[in-house]
């Protein structure tokens, strides 16, 4: 009976690159997608805006497995035969991500004072230039925190492609749980895995929100 | 695209969709009653605990709180079997969600309980309530009113994320929709179904939620304040 050997943990920690590199692909994806969206759901005109809620709602409302399942199928009608994993999770968590970010942004944008808003305006400057001159460069330090703090979310969330076949650090366990039917153990490692990756981030953002002192406001 | 789209294959099953919208409801209701428990527990322990109380709901906090929760599912269910007792999957997959709901709830009450201002606590000194008296109505009660939209919240990310426990084959809506796609070759459409089943769920369950507000807090629909 093989057991649990420094082999194992190499491959594991291998697969945790792709944990990793999935996580960028999803937080950059989300972050691009969800900054439109958040940017759509404060817009002035009610149809875009309406638009954006239904968007975060049907995002929000549904769970990534779900998500993940739908491209991982929908791609394959589309006309691939053969679906890349990377594609289909990465296109699930990207929109995942964005759903979120995109809300939590909003969140900035509209704490940004509404004083702010009408100082810009009676500068006459346009809706484009109050935004990125007045309102966004303010709303990104309320943003950092909890960005930060979502990040963790997207890299725990990245267990779930293993669904669709991705090998990341959850699917990795699977593999090497099938070779040798540890699961307690296996799993153990696999979670202190998440654990180092994570708690740097959660510390991280605890520290930022205190730094920038944006809970006190 | 040539892919015809075709939902009334997926007719006959409307049973099995119905059973698994009761069994994830279910699976959700009792994990969230629970987890409401033990997270309260926690974070009172949290706030007016010894120190190795205190300690000790950090760490299970912090742990949760970074490892996935597929991970932690599959910790619980193979750690169970590793000590020799066989539960069903139904049963580990409840126990890996409270122990997992039971960590956020625990720090949405802490935010509550810490939001409860000093002012009160002499108040209720002055008018002579006994400890047990304070921390139910002065304390706990206003406190997890006040965080109650969060904990809405938290627990609709519970049933959602009770689809990962099909992972280890509880049954469940998504458990359902795998074996019911495997079933018709119809995977794409299955999904949608589910997907639309999940949405009416987070509306039905925010709904629900609303409801329970209304009856339980009475005293602020009364009062029409923030208190």
């Amino acid at each position: 009976m093989p057991t649990f050997t420094l082999t194992h943990f190499e491959f594991l920690c291998w697969a945790a690159l792709w944990t990793v590199g999935l996580s960028a692909i999803a937080f950059v994806g989300g972050g691009i997608v969800g900054f439109l969206v958040a940017l759509a759901r404060v817009s002035p005109s009610p149809v875009v805006r309406g638009i954006a809620i239904g968007y975060i709602q049907i995002v929000q409302g549904t769970p990534l497995l779900i998500l993940l399942f739908l491209f991982y199928f929908g791609i394959a009608i589309v006309g691939f035969k053969e679906v890349p994993a990377i594609l289909s999770a990465g296109l699930g968590l990207t929109i995942y991500a964005s759903g979120f970010l995109a809300e939590i942004w909003r969140g900035c944008i509209e704490s940004v004072p509404k004083t702010q808003w009408e100082a810009a305006e009676c500068l006459s400057l346009s809706r484009w230039q109050r935004m990125t001159k007045v309102v966004l460069p303010q709303a990104m330090r309320i943003a950092t925190a909890p960005t930060v703090g979502f990040l963790v979310q997207i890299v725990k969330n990245t267990s779930l492609a293993s669904v669709v076949g991705f090998i990341e650090l959850s699917q990795a366990g699977k593999l090497v749980n099938n070779s040798i039917f540890e699961p307690f153990t296996i799993f153990i490692v696999v979670a202190s895995i998440y654990f180092v990756l994570c708690y740097p981030l959660s510390t991280w953002s605890r520290s930022l929100e205190r730094k920038l002192n944006v809970g006190r406001r | 695209m040539t892919y015809q789209f075709d939902f009334a294959v997926l007719l006959p099953f409307w049973r099995e969709f119905a059973m698994g919208v009761w069994l994830t409801l279910q699976l959700s209701l009792i994990s969230t009653v629970l987890g409401f428990i033990l997270g309260t527990l926690c974070a009172i322990g949290r706030a007016d605990g010894p120190p190795w109380v205190k300690f000790l709901v950090a760490t299970y906090v912090e742990i949760i709180r970074n490892t996935p929760l597929l991970v932690q599912v599959f910790i619980v269910y193979f750690g169970i079997a590793t000590l020799g007792i066989h539960v069903s999957a139904n049963l580990a997959a409840v126990l890996a969600l409270v122990v997992n709901v039971g960590a956020y709830t625990s720090e949405i009450v802490r935010a509550g309980l810490e939001s409860i201002h000093k002012s009160q606590l002499e108040a209720a000194e002055c008018l002579g309530l006994s400890r047990p008296q304070t921390y139910w109505h002065v304390i706990v009660r206003p406190a997890i009113e006040r965080v109650y939209p969060a904990l809405t919240s938290q627990y609709v990310l519970l049933m959602l994320a009770s689809s990962i426990t099909s992972q280890i084959s509880a049954e469940e809506l998504t458990a359902v929709a795998n074996r019911i796609q495997s079933d018709t070759f119809r995977s794409f459409e299955t999904y949608i179904v589910v997907g639309v089943l999940y949405l009416a769920l987070s509306f039905v369950v925010r709904l629900a939620f609303w409801l329970f507000g209304l009856v339980v807090f009475v005293r602020r629909r009364k009062l029409g304040t923030a208190l």
